[in-house]
């Protein structure tokens, strides 16, 4: 039960940190309105809506980068690691929390993009929203992973991405097989399948991220 | 002596580099005479199918030294070893190169069969291409530190998550041709057999033979490096 409430203690802090600073979450809503509007004018005529669906996977993707990004930013600045580190708490815990909190702030983006993307474009089914949820969890945990390792490295933000999309792919692929196929179960197995893998190999491993 | 604690079966290591690289010359010759003059011409390509002996072997030594690469890094992690760190980026190295071999045999063969250098339609070109990719990530991640307790940790565990994509990804290209690719090529595929079998076999283990003689080579010249590094620090 302690587990639980340490995640709670390092999430919360994450939240009330960016309602405090506002860092993230306004440059993620703004981003992604204004990939909406290159969309429109990078798709010439009128595009269809298997087109559209796959741009609004390329935005989420690169949205959440965005808030990836700027994950462990916070930790790096004010040199908290080491708290966190020496905490007495498990320390996937620290992964679990930072995962929790980019989600938040990703869903809150997608809150305002996806109704934005209905506007613009096409209408958002069941599937899609389903997807989304499921595409979320594998994004944030293996993208806050990756963003505490990139974190460390002397490139640091331009690591990020190229860690992360060659691992994003099959994130991507279920996530467009849901949202346009006329059966999308097979899709939402599979993502539930990747959410689940690698959440356990990130909480498996998160340990030797943090300490040597 | 750090030898004497190696169990027998891990006694490759005491092969000299010499013998392995007589050993890798011949097999790879032998292979090339198998492959242009014993192997029978296929029905359906012809002479070009040949390239299959190369581009089949070669991805799947690209693949064992993924994997021999993982387990280093779970070495690392798990026992701790000293050298496993160097052996997990050795392994990766080598498969990468092999990696871009796969890419490089598979984009002459796509042209060849189907008049494109690069087909989206062929799962094991499309596969190494994303681990391309994440290998070429895995070296900007090392040398993005300095060496140290971290740089063989992050190392390893990114390593990890390389055994982890290779099935998710090989997944995900299977259900991303569904709805990308209706048509599903089905290329008839070799009918594995007398001298197809023997050909292919010569070929398989002189890419093996060839890879680990290059592994060893590269590990021997990286810990003479290291060696050469440590002398300077002491005479500084």
């Amino acid at each position: 039960m302690s587990y639980v409430r340490d995640v709670g203690a390092l999430a919360r802090k994450d939240l009330l940190l960016e309602l405090r600073a506002r860092d993230t979450l306004p440059a993620m809503l703004l981003f992604v309105a204004a990939v909406f509007v290159v969309f429109h004018f990078a798709l010439p005529g009128t595009p269809s809506r298997l087109e559209t669906t796959g741009f609004l996977w390329v935005a989420i993707l690169f949205t959440a980068l965005l808030g990836l990004g700027r994950a462990f930013v916070p930790e790096r600045e004010q040199r908290t690691m080491d708290g966190l580190v020496l905490a007495p708490c498990d320390r996937s815990a620290i992964w679990l929390a930072k995962s929790l909190a980019t989600l938040a702030f990703l869903a809150a983006a997608e809150v305002v993009a996806l109704p934005l993307y209905a506007l613009f474009f096409h209408h958002v089914g069941g599937a899609i929203l389903l997807a989304v949820a499921l595409a979320d969890l594998g994004i944030c945990t293996v993208g806050t992973f990756l963003g505490a390792m990139a974190v460390v490295t002397r490139a640091r933000d331009l690591l990020l991405p190229l860690l992360f999309l060659p691992l994003a792919i099959p994130i991507v692929v279920g996530a467009v097989g849901a949202s346009v196929a006329h059966a999308p179960g097979k899709y939402l197995a599979f993502l539930a399948l990747y959410d689940a893998l690698f959440a356990v190999v990130c909480w498996g491993s998160f340990e030797f991220v943090v300490s040597e | 002596m750090a030898g004497a604690t190696i169990r027998p079966v891990l006694s490759l290591r005491r092969i000299p580099l010499v013998a392995l690289a007589l050993a890798s010359l011949v097999l790879v010759t032998t292979a090339l005479v198998f492959v242009f003059y014993v192997a029978p011409n296929d029905a359906n390509q012809g002479f070009s199918q040949r390239i299959f002996y190369f581009h089949v072997s070669i991805a799947f030594t690209a693949y064992a030294c993924f994997v021999c690469g993982a387990w280093n890094a779970f070495r690392h992690l798990w026992k701790r070893d000293p050298r496993a760190d160097l052996e997990s980026y050795v392994c990766v190295h080598q498969g990468t190169i092999f990696g871009a071999m796969v890419l490089l045999t598979g984009s002459i063969w796509a042209k060849i069969s189907w008049g494109h250098w690069w087909v989206w339609s062929e799962d094991e070109l499309v596969l190494f291409l994303i681990l391309y990719l994440f290998y070429c990530a895995y070296f900007m991640l090392r040398f993005s530190l300095d060496p140290g307790p971290q740089r063989a940790n992050l190392s390893a565990v990114y390593a990890l998550f390389g055994v982890v994509l290779i099935p998710v990804s090989f997944a995900a290209i299977r259900l991303a041709k569904e709805f990308l690719h209706p048509r599903v090529f089905t290329l008839s595929g070799p009918r594995f057999g007398g001298w197809i079998l023997v050909t292919y076999c010569v070929a398989q283990s002189a890419m093996l033979v060839l890879a680990y003689t290059l592994y060893r080579i590269e590990i021997a010249g990286k810990r003479l490096d290291l060696r050469l590094r440590e002398l300077r620090d002491v005479m500084a």
